[in-house]
């Protein structure tokens, strides 16, 4: 989707703000809304990949007025509803209303300590063999999807060349809906900075960008 | 981290139609009347995610001890301080350091160092020739077990946009002047993979034990946007 998430080469943001000796969660909320969602996602409540496509659909001056967290919470919120947790009426309410049928079982606490240690395991059988190899150029597709999708604006329709392999991975756009893993091969293409942004970068600079075998055309 | 519930002025103001929005909210995106149906919800954060995790609680789905200890992680066991040891290790045992740059996430694990947000960890090494800076432009990625979580500049629209199209600029704010003839290479961590910067060891640290060369190592060098400087004392960055 072409929204504001897809920030890569946007101007008039202004300096970069840094703050001394940050805090990890700047209120206390704002750790318990990451945890929540780790928690949810843990016991299969939630799906993870669902999350971004509800971050990225959030109107867009909401999405830049926000914080971070506060689209955090909005977009969790947003996908409890989805999958059928809780309603709207008790998200604005902040009460249950109705006792669970049944006992749910959830993360003890030595186990949700845990969870950040845990490896995902298991890489996905790729659906498709791959069509590029090193030191290949390449050209990103120029598509505009209306969901979910991990190829930036600012490489689109752009000349690259495959650098490394990044291995087999569920093809973001579809799977983060549930309409089919499709794992792929993905690569890490190297595009020169002029090749993106003209004559003002430097002759010597490049972005690398990974990108799933669907976002590409042999160049 | 801050004891106060309080949020920064500004953010108060903030009303959202998260309930209503939800419904229609996956694909296609929602229609701004929707989203401004439902505004029951209150405005303040604290509020918000308040009653939110007492629904939860009711329905048997969280346990506001658990929610305690992840954050208890989150705070106290992953950070930058991990990554600084896998900076000194590599500064200072050659054949890690090749281990490190061949396979980040293996090389990584010898420390003890892995977990969720780093399933695939790729290094980069600076040199006095090439500079690498690592970014995501469409959202937050972060390699969490050595870094732990973004600092809020990382996840800011003025980094997630610039980095990629004035890199030199973004690095001259951190005090960081490259000459034109280095080349800079920006990550943009648009998949599974998470980067992770081996910044270049500073001149005159010849002397320090690994333990003292750890202590100099920023968080900031090992995104890519400062370089480590022989006598920065260990502050947390």
């Amino acid at each position: 989707m072409n929204s504001v998430h897809d920030m890569g080469g946007m101007q008039g943001f202004g300096p970069v703000l840094r703050e001394e000796n940050e805090p990890v969660f700047h209120a206390r909320w704002e750790g318990r809304v990451l945890a929540m969602r780790r928690i949810l996602g843990a016991i299969g409540k939630i799906k993870p990949g669902g999350f971004r496509p509800l971050l990225e659909s959030l109107p867009p001056a909401e999405y830049l007025k926000n914080s971070y967290f506060e689209n955090w919470y909005s977009a969790l919120a947003r996908q409890l509803i989805q999958s059928g947790i809780v309603t709207p009426e008790e998200i604005a309410s902040g009460k249950s209303a109705r006792r669970p049928v049944q006992p749910t079982i959830t993360l003890k606490p030595e186990e949700a300590a845990a969870l950040p240690f845990r490896v995902s395991q298991g890489v996905p059988k790729a659906q498709s063999a791959p069509r590029f190899r090193i030191g290949q150029r390449v050209r990103a597709r120029n598509i505009n999807p209306f969901g979910h999708t991990r190829l930036p604006r600012y490489v689109r329709g752009r000349l690259g060349i495959v650098e490394e392999e990044r291995g087999i991975q569920p093809f973001p756009d579809t799977n983060v809906y549930g309409r089919g893993v499709n794992a792929q091969h993905v690569y890490s293409v190297r595009f020169s900075a002029r090749e993106l942004w003209g004559d003002q970068a430097s002759p010597r600079d490049a972005l690398y960008v990974d990108l799933w075998d669907a976002y590409l055309d042999a160049a | 981290m801050a004891d106060s519930d309080k949020t920064p002025v500004g953010r108060r103001q903030i009303l959202k139609g998260v309930a209503a929005a939800a419904v229609a909210a996956s694909n296609p995106p929602l229609s701004h009347a929707q989203d401004h149906q439902h505004q029951l919800v209150p405005s303040d954060p604290v509020l918000r995610v308040k009653a939110l995790e007492s629904i939860l609680i009711e329905k048997g789905l969280v346990d506001p001890a658990a929610i305690d200890a992840l954050v208890d992680t989150y705070e106290h066991k992953v950070g930058p301080r991990n990554g600084a040891r896998v900076v000194a290790r590599a500064w200072t045992d050659p054949a890690y350091k090749q281990r490190l740059l061949k396979n980040g996430t293996a090389a990584m694990a010898e420390l003890e160092y892995s977990g969720e947000q780093g399933a695939d960890i790729r290094v980069v090494e600076n040199t006095r020739k090439v500079h690498n800076l690592i970014v995501c432009t469409l959202c937050s990625c972060y390699p969490w077990p050595v870094l732990g979580l973004p600092p809020v500049w990382y996840k800011s629209a003025p980094y997630r946009s610039r980095a990629v199209i004035d890199p030199r600029g973004v690095l001259r704010e951190f005090g960081n002047i490259l000459d034109e003839a280095v080349e800079v290479r920006v990550w943009d961590s648009t998949a599974e993979e998470r980067y992770f910067v081996l910044p270049e060891r500073p001149a005159g640290t010849e002397h320090l034990s690994e333990e003292a060369l750890a202590a100099i190592v920023t968080r900031d060098s090992m995104i890519g946007v400062a370089k480590v400087l022989p006598t920065q004392a260990r502050d947390g960055k």
